[in-house]
């Protein structure tokens, strides 16, 4: 359309964003999820403790060892974190449009004076905020946990780095928000794009580290004459392996949260020349080491979100 | 009278398909205005335009002198809607589902609390207004939705069959509570394939076919106009040759015998004094005299005659 409109595309939106956080936050389904969340969460911790408290040895980032440590059979926090978020945006966004289809409330809420844009953005700013809440408060809780058992206060650097990790936790979860909210646009029924949703997360946590190797030996194959070309395949493999955002919010976490971490690719051996073997980087350098994976994370919730945005200006209101 | 609503040369495509081709339509203000049809003729699509929900494909909309189309928020503000098949946040109580769309209406939080009870207080849900939604019968939510309009202060309602699905005392309770709010000057636009119903309240009717108005009017205009206007007066008399007795009487223009001295008598105007004071007069028994006005229904098969009802869907 050429003819401009009138009035603004916000009005409304914290009503809806609000109005959204407090249904979330009401309902059993996040409850179920939380629940999960948080059981995995201090089973992780708590066996990190005991994994630190018996190794004897100086460190200088004691704390964040409580987020990376693994005890068999548990995994760290961090990895069940980046399990399990995307289950929790998930279960935020599948069913945020076409629920509101199916229940018949879509006219209805349309007809009063708010444009579409608010809706949609109104809905994934609700499950932003939900996300933001729960993360922060599991964020509280393992810190806490962790001043109690070990006794020791987090130093500021630590802090530092919870709290980047918790924006990156935050940002990741946002892509699978998005991701849900694009399903659940394009798709009519709930419990497709539930599915369509959880496909998704399967295919990119579980199935896509299996993959990328399998894909970058078809496209690369190593020739047994060039060493180049090995060092050529792993290369495509790691960009194939980061179209998944588990594999970016996995790199970021690592980055963020084991300072010692001075490159997420293949390094030569000259190029390692002059450095401190397991010297903690400084945090600046830690964040410009993982700044294109946030950037692509970042982007990723974009596209996303432009997705599920044009396809929902573009959908018939009627039912 | 001013228009409220005026639509000139409304076109929507989807596709190939013309949901609405060509509608005309002016809706003067207080009016009860009937949007009458066969399922799919167009009557949700133009009423989706006139709020400013789906974008014409030509024609011109004018909703209380704005432009859905530019102006959509301010049309919104000013226009309540209850859809078809209404919906409601299953979770959350009557009152909170109001004091929701309130809020998106703009309506300030003060003011809202006081609005909200005056309108469940008029749609006699007050008792139930702590309630989740999910127990509601289905007469309940319609009220719920028009209690919704009365919230907002909406200048103009816009029904989409708002009486289908429902009990017949349901439907009464709800035709009351539009005939009231009409009278308080509230402009109603109702659509519905009930005409029985649209015949008792609606002051002017639009007849649709095919995504087209084929005829507005008064119903009685409208019965005059497709009728022919007759007038169908049955008697029941005893010791009076008919066909005599009435052979001069103006505006009769034709007589048949039914059975057991009963007759009808079709006339152009409501002769129904004239024929008791010719019967009497010639020394009959007059047991009866009833007069049976043409429906809506009549109108409506009559105008939809050779009509494939599954072409129209």
């Amino acid at each position: 359309m050429t003819s401009r409109r009138e009035g603004s595309p916000f009005a409304g939106l914290s009503t809806i964003a609000l109005k959204e956080a407090a249904d979330h936050m009401n309902s059993i389904r996040i409850h179920l999820v939380m629940v999960l969340v948080l059981l995995t969460a201090i089973g992780s911790v708590y066996a990190a403790i005991g994994q630190i408290k018996a190794t004897v040895g100086e460190d200088q980032f004691l704390f964040l060892r409580l987020f990376t440590t693994a005890q068999q059979p548990l995994p760290s926090f961090v990895f069940f974190l980046g399990f399990l978020v995307p289950l929790v945006a998930i279960a935020l966004g599948f069913d945020a449009i076409n629920g509101e289809y199916n229940r018949r409330t879509l006219s209805r809420v349309l007809s009063q004076p708010i444009y579409r844009d608010a809706l949609l953005t109104g809905k994934f700013m609700g499950g932003l905020l939900v996300i933001a809440i729960c993360l922060l408060a599991l964020w509280l809780l393992v810190t806490g946990l962790g001043m109690l058992l070990l006794g020791l206060p987090p130093s500021s650097e630590e802090i530092t780095r919870g709290l980047a990790f918790l924006f990156a936790s935050f940002v990741y979860a946002g892509v699978w928000l998005a991701v849900a909210m694009a399903f659940s646009t394009i798709v009519k029924s709930p419990a497709t794009s539930a599915l369509c949703a959880l496909t998704a997360w399967l295919l990119f946590t579980v199935f896509w580290p299996m993959l990328a190797p399998l894909i970058a030996g078809a496209v690369a194959p190593v020739d047994p004459l060039d060493p180049l070309t090995a060092v050529h395949q792993i290369d495509v493999q790691q960009a194939i392996a980061r179209i998944s955002p588990n594999t970016l919010y996995g790199e970021t976490t690592l980055a963020l949260l084991n300072p010692a971490t001075r490159s997420l690719g293949l390094l030569f051996t000259d190029q390692l020349s002059g450095a401190l073997m397991g010297a903690p980087l400084p945090f600046s350098l830690s964040v410009a080491l993982i700044w294109p994976q946030l950037a692509g994370m970042i982007a990723a919730l974009l596209v996303l979100f432009t997705i599920a945005y044009v396809s929902f200006q573009r959908q018939e209101i009627r039912a | 009278m001013t228009t409220v609503i005026e639509a000139r040369g409304l076109i929507k495509r989807y596709g190939r398909f013309a949901a609405v081709d060509g509608i005309d339509l002016a809706v003067e203000k207080g009016e009860v205005f009937g949007l009458l049809g066969p399922n799919g003729s167009g009557k949700t699509t133009t009423i989706l335009l006139l709020l400013g929900l789906t974008e014409p494909t030509a024609g011109s909309i004018s909703v209380l002198g704005l432009d859905p189309l530019r102006q959509p928020l301010a049309v919104k503000t000013r226009v309540g809607y209850l859809p078809d098949q209404i919906g409601f946040y299953d979770h959350l109580t009557a009152w909170e589902n109001l004091a929701y769309t309130a809020r998106l209406a703009g309506v300030i939080s003060k003011e809202a609390d006081g609005r909200i009870a005056g309108a469940l207080g008029r749609v006699r849900l007050e008792e139930v207004a702590n309630r989740r939604v999910a127990t509601f019968s289905r007469g309940m939510r319609q009220r719920l939705g028009l209690a919704e309009v009365l919230v907002k202060k909406a200048e103009i309602a816009i029904l989409d069959e708002p009486t289908s699905g429902l009990d017949p005392q349901s439907t009464q309770e709800l035709l009351d509570l539009i005939r009231e709010l009409a009278g308080e000057g509230v402009t109603f636009v109702l659509s519905s394939h009930q005409l029985a119903m649209m015949q008792t309240i609606c002051d002017r009717v639009a007849l649709f076919r095919r995504g087209q108005v084929g005829l507005v009017g008064r119903v009685e205009e409208l019965t005059a106009n497709v009728l022919g206007g007759t007038f169908r007066i049955e008697v029941e008399t005893e010791n009076a040759d008919l066909v005599k007795v009435l052979a001069g009487v103006r505006h009769v223009s034709g007589l048949t015998p039914l059975q057991d001295r009963r007759w009808r008598i079709d006339a152009d105007a409501d002769v129904r004094a004239d024929v008791a004071h010719h019967i009497v007069g010639a020394g009959g028994v007059l047991h009866s005299i009833s007069m049976r006005k043409a429906t809506l229904d009549e109108v409506y098969v009559r105008f939809f005659e050779g009509e494939n009802h599954d072409v129209a869907a």
